[in-house]
């Protein structure tokens, strides 16, 4: 393997890790907030994925100048699906784990079924576009246009949320639902409502990255089945609700799935992040910047 | 009247924990709730705060009917709550405790003006600003707890058991400062098993039984009470 090589399989396994590590924040970000896994944070990307491509048909710019839509458009998502499910299901009096599994679980599946049936299970991919397809040479490594702007996207969005969190007082609320969130009334705050923006926040994230996935991948309703399965890989790794944890472990995935889709035979592409993901939770179970 | 409550009774956990509970703080005033452990004091408090649900009876609070708010509205309406356990955020640092305090203002000047009078109260905390709740001592934690709900500019200013795993030291500081809160115009309701202690700097005081106020009257009335003395300070 030549050092150009091999830098091109690092360069590529960062660019899809920031992908991967902007999936998987909103979910680790919701789980910190409340302890809610949220099973819906695949469909929730694959609703911004088909929301960039029906809006791309409709409004005919280019996908990359639509994403801010697409993510307002998954915040009201995300804070509907708290107000109108997540919220009952926190209600139960006995098994509350397994109904928030349940009910999450349920509300993945009618996302998918009502995809199914509006959008049909048809691939689908955007019409061509300013990135769409595009690579661009940087001395000597070759990079895909869409992947880097999803990689500086991630890294725009991983800044501000850092802002967000460390910088204002929604942030310093929501550090603070975190750590007692039946403290919270105690200085006026509405845990409910820091509850829903913060869903809200997460379906944003993800949304954001359905929208810059949407521009070379294909689109179709289980989409985002193996990119949760991924996500929850991330945030185990990461540790549970560590926001910057999973960066972190966004990256690592990335870049250990580009090194063994070329060590590895095609078939065991995948086994390389599972091998990782065991290895870490049986050293260190809370993940790599968990504090659980 | 300030506070006003009518009939309260609460049911936790499907035992009925407080019955009939009437009770009035007057603006300015400090006035103690006594009692043994499951008297009902923690519960009361509780109710009032929005903390848990009544089950029969009225609060009033400055006027206004509070029974049955959410637990944030109460707190914007003018009652601080410091509870038991204190529920302070433990790993932020103390400075963002306070700051969350003032949360709800929009204005700085509004945000920072109650910051200075904590300082004058607790002037260690002021050396404590950047640390982590939980490296706090237990009594500086219920100074911090205290400070933070005076951040939210209460009218009246509720504690439970204030004293409770604080060195004996710092006990007195702690009632020095509840003096000191009311001075500077917050009215306070105190629940304490520290009975002689906690009458020395109240003005009026309930004690209450198995969920029922038992004895009520002034401070030196309590504690020249017969029962009272019999039971609570073995003379």
């Amino acid at each position: 393997m030549t050092p150009e090589i091999f830098i091109q399989i690092l360069a590529s396994g960062l660019l899809m890790g920031l992908i991967y590590a902007l999936i998987a924040v909103g979910l680790s970000l919701i789980f910190g907030l409340m302890d809610v896994v949220n099973f819906a944070h695949g469909e929730f990307m694959m609703l911004a994925m088909y929301a960039t491509f029906g809006a791309v048909l409709l409004i005919a710019i280019d996908p990359l100048f639509l994403a801010p839509l697409v993510v307002a458009a998954l915040f009201v998502v995300g804070a509907t699906a708290y107000l109108g499910v997540v919220q009952y299901a926190m209600r139960a009096k006995a098994n509350l784990g397994m109904v928030q599994i349940f009910a999450t679980f349920g509300l993945a599946v009618v996302i998918r079924g009502v995809a199914q049936l509006l959008f049909t299970p048809d691939y689908r991919n955007l019409p061509p576009n300013l990135l769409g397809g595009k690579t661009v040479s940087l001395g000597g490594i070759y990079l895909p246009l869409p992947q880097l702007a999803g990689g500086l996207v991630s890294v725009a969005a991983f800044t501000g949320l850092w802002l967000l969190i460390t910088k204002t007082d929604f942030g310093k609320a929501l550090e603070a639902t975190r750590e007692d969130a039946g403290a919270v009334a105690l200085v006026g705050i509405d845990k409910n409502r820091v509850f829903t923006l913060g869903w809200g926040l997460g379906a944003a994230l993800v949304g954001l990255a359905g929208a810059m996935l949407a521009i070379n991948y294909y689109i179709y309703p289980d989409v985002g089945a193996p990119f949760a399965l991924i996500a929850y890989v991330v945030v185990a790794l990461g540790g549970f609700g560590s926001v910057f944890g999973a960066l972190a472990a966004g990256i690592l995935v990335g870049l250990v799935e580009a090194v063994s889709a070329v060590i590895l035979p095609s078939s065991l592409k995948a086994v390389g992040i599972y091998a990782l993901y065991l290895a870490v939770v049986f050293v260190r179970p809370r993940g790599l910047f968990g504090s659980l | 009247m300030l506070l006003e409550v009518r009939d309260l009774t609460t049911a936790y956990q499907g035992l009925v924990a407080i019955q009939d509970i009437s009770l009035e703080v007057g603006e300015g005033e400090i006035v103690a709730v006594a009692g043994a452990n499951g008297a009902g004091k923690s519960t009361l408090l509780k109710t009032i705060a929005g903390a848990e649900s009544s089950r029969a009876g009225t609060i009033t609070f400055a006027g206004e009917r509070i029974e049955g708010r959410a637990g944030h509205l109460i707190t914007r309406a003018g009652i601080a709550y410091v509870p038991e356990n204190r529920r302070l955020f433990p790993r932020l640092s103390v400075r963002d405790n306070l700051r969350l305090g003032s949360y709800m203002f929009r204005g700085q000047a509004d945000r920072d003006e109650p910051l200075g009078r904590v300082f004058k109260l607790f002037p260690r905390l002021q050396e404590r600003l950047p640390q982590r709740a939980e490296t706090l001592s237990g009594g500086e934690q219920q100074m911090l707890a205290i400070s933070r709900a005076l951040m939210t500019r209460p009218r009246l200013l509720m504690l439970d058991e204030p004293s409770q795993g604080i060195a004996p030291k710092l006990v007195d500081e702690i009632f020095d400062a509840v003096v000191a809160i009311r001075e500077a115009g917050t009215t306070v309701l105190i629940v304490e098993q520290r009975l002689s202690e906690v009458l020395a700097i109240a003005d009026r005081g309930y004690v209450l039984q198995t969920g029922r106020v038992v004895i009520t009257g002034t401070a030196k009335e309590i504690l020249d009470h017969t029962d009272v003395r019999k039971a609570y300070l073995g003379v």
